[in-house]
C-alpha cells in the first residue's frame, strides 16, 4: 500500500533522483568537526520554529512586551519551554556557527572550488550576529534596552556617517516605539529571509562541489 | 546468523522509530499546549457583586448602582462598566427587581425619568416602564435583569455576576 503511494509520487515528483542527486554522494573521511554546518542547519530551523511559536504571544510594543514575554513564562503552558529553547539555541547556534567557520578555515576548505561557499558562510555568519543583536532588544528590560543603546552608540561612533548609522538602526536619536518595531521586523523577516536566501545557496555549492578532503601531508 | 534473528539494520530502524516517535510525542504535545493554551482556561467570570445597602432602597424609588469588572486576557487588562437599578416592590426583602441599565438596543445606559416615571435610553428614545417592558422605541425586548442576589448578615444586597 504505501509502497504503491510512494511510486505514485516518486513517478511524479522524482524523490528517487533528488535523493541520489542530493545526499548520495560518498564523502570523504570525515570527523565530528565535519557535522557543525548540519547543526548550525538544525539550530536555525528550531530557532525558525520556536521564533514562530513566541510570535503567537509576543507583542513588540513597549507597553506591552516585557508583560507579554511574561505572561509567555508564566501564563502559557510550555511557554517557559518554547522560550527556553529560543534563548538558548540563540546561544548555541553562535557559538556553532562560529567553530563551523573556524574548523572551515584550520581544514583550508575555503580553497578553490569553494572560496564563494565561504563568502556566502561569512555573510551567514554576519546575519546570524544580526539575528542575535535584534533579538536581544525584544524582551524590552533594563538588559536589552542598555544592550542596545551600547550596541547602536558604537555603531554611531563611525566617522561622518556614524550619526546617521545611528539614526538609521534606531528608527530617530533616541531608543523608542520605533526601534523596538524595526528590530522586531529585522528580527523575524529581514533577516530570517535573508539567511534562508543565503542558507539555499550555501547548500546549493556544497551539494555541488561535495565536501573537501582534510589536506593530507603533501598540500 | 538463523532466519529468525532480526538484522542489524531493521533493528536499527525499527530502534530509530521508535526513538523517533517518543521525541516527536515529546515535543509535539508541548506545542500544541502551547498553542491551544487559552482554550483550555476557564474564564472564571461570575461573581458576587456587592451594590448597596438595603436600608438605602427606597421602596418604590429606583436606586441607581454601579460596579466595575476588570479582566486580564494574557497581560492585557481591561475594565468594564456595568450598573443597574433596583426597584423594591414591598417592605419584602426578597420582593425586588433588578435590572441591568444596559439598553438591549443598543447597549447605552438608559436612565431613570422620574418625571416619566420609565426608563429612557438617551440613543434612540427607547422606554421602558418601572417593570422593564418596553413602552416605545426600537429596543427588541425588555430590560435584562439580574435574578440572582442575596442580602448578607450586615445588610449588603449582592447580585450575581455571570460575565455580559
Amino acid at each position: 500500500m504505501w509502497k504503491k503511494v510512494y511510486e505514485w509520487l516518486d513517478e511524479r515528483l522524482g524523490l528517487n533522483d533528488l535523493y541520489k542527486n542530493i545526499l548520495d554522494h560518498p564523502e570523504p573521511k570525515g570527523t565530528w568537526w565535519n557535522t557543525l554546518g548540519s547543526a548550525a542547519l538544525f539550530l536555525f530551523i528550531l530557532q525558525g520554529v520556536t521564533g514562530i511559536f513566541l510570535m503567537v504571544y509576543y507583542t513588540p510594543s513597549p507597553d506591552h512586551a516585557y508583560d507579554s514575554i511574561n505572561y509567555i513564562m508564566n501564563g502559557v503552558a510550555f511557554g517557559w519551554l518554547i522560550r527556553g529553547i529560543h534563548h538558548w539555541g540563540a546561544t548555541l547556534m553562535i557559538i556553532v556557527v562560529f567553530i563551523h567557520m573556524l574548523r572551515v578555515f584550520v581544514t583550508a576548505s575555503f580553497k578553490y572550488p569553494r572560496e564563494l561557499t565561504w563568502l556566502v558562510g561569512v555573510g551567514l555568519f554576519i546575519l546570524t550576529l544580526g539575528m542575535g543583536f535584534t533579538g536581544y532588544l525584544l524582551p524590552w528590560d533594563q538588559q536589552s534596552y542598555w544592550a542596545t543603546t551600547v550596541g547602536t552608540q558604537i555603531a554611531g561612533s563611525v566617522r561622518f556617517i556614524g550619526d546617521f548609522i545611528l539614526k538609521a538602526l534606531r528608527g530617530g536619536p533616541d531608543l523608542s516605539a520605533l526601534t523596538l518595531q524595526r528590530f522586531f521586523a529585522a528580527h523575524v523577516w529581514m533577516l530570517p529571509a535573508a539567511l534562508a536566501g543565503l542558507i539555499g545557496v550555501h547548500l546549493y555549492l556544497i551539494i555541488k562541489h561535495g565536501e573537501s578532503h582534510f589536506p593530507s601531508k603533501e598540500d | 546468523m538463523p532466519d529468525n534473528d532480526i538484522s542489524r539494520r531493521s533493528f536499527i530502524t525499527a530502534i530509530a522509530g521508535i526513538v523517533g516517535g517518543i521525541i516527536g510525542v515529546a515535543i509535539g504535545v508541548p506545542a500544541i499546549a502551547y498553542l491551544l493554551d487559552p482554550a483550555f482556561k476557564s474564564s472564571a467570570k461570575e461573581a458576587w457583586i456587592p451594590i448597596g445597602k438595603l436600608a438605602d432602597m427606597q421602596v418604590g424609588k429606583p436606586y441607581q448602582f454601579s460596579f466595575t469588572r476588570v479582566e486580564v486576557n494574557g497581560w492585557e487588562r481591561t475594565s468594564t462598566s456595568h450598573g443597574g437599578f433596583v426597584i423594591r416592590k414591598s417592605d419584602s426583602p426578597n420582593d425586588m427587581i433588578i435590572f441591568n441599565s444596559r439598553c438591549t438596543h443598543l447597549a447605552c445606559t438608559v436612565n431613570w425619568e422620574a418625571d416619566a416615571q420609565a426608563f429612557i435610553c438617551p440613543c434612540h428614545d427607547g422606554k421602558f416602564s418601572e417593570d422593564g417592558v418596553v413602552l416605545a422605541g426600537p429596543p427588541p425586548r425588555p430590560l435584562d435583569r439580574y435574578t440572582d442576589f442575596r442580602l448578607t448578615n450586615d445588610g449588603i444586597l449582592e447580585i450575581f455576576y455571570k460575565g455580559s
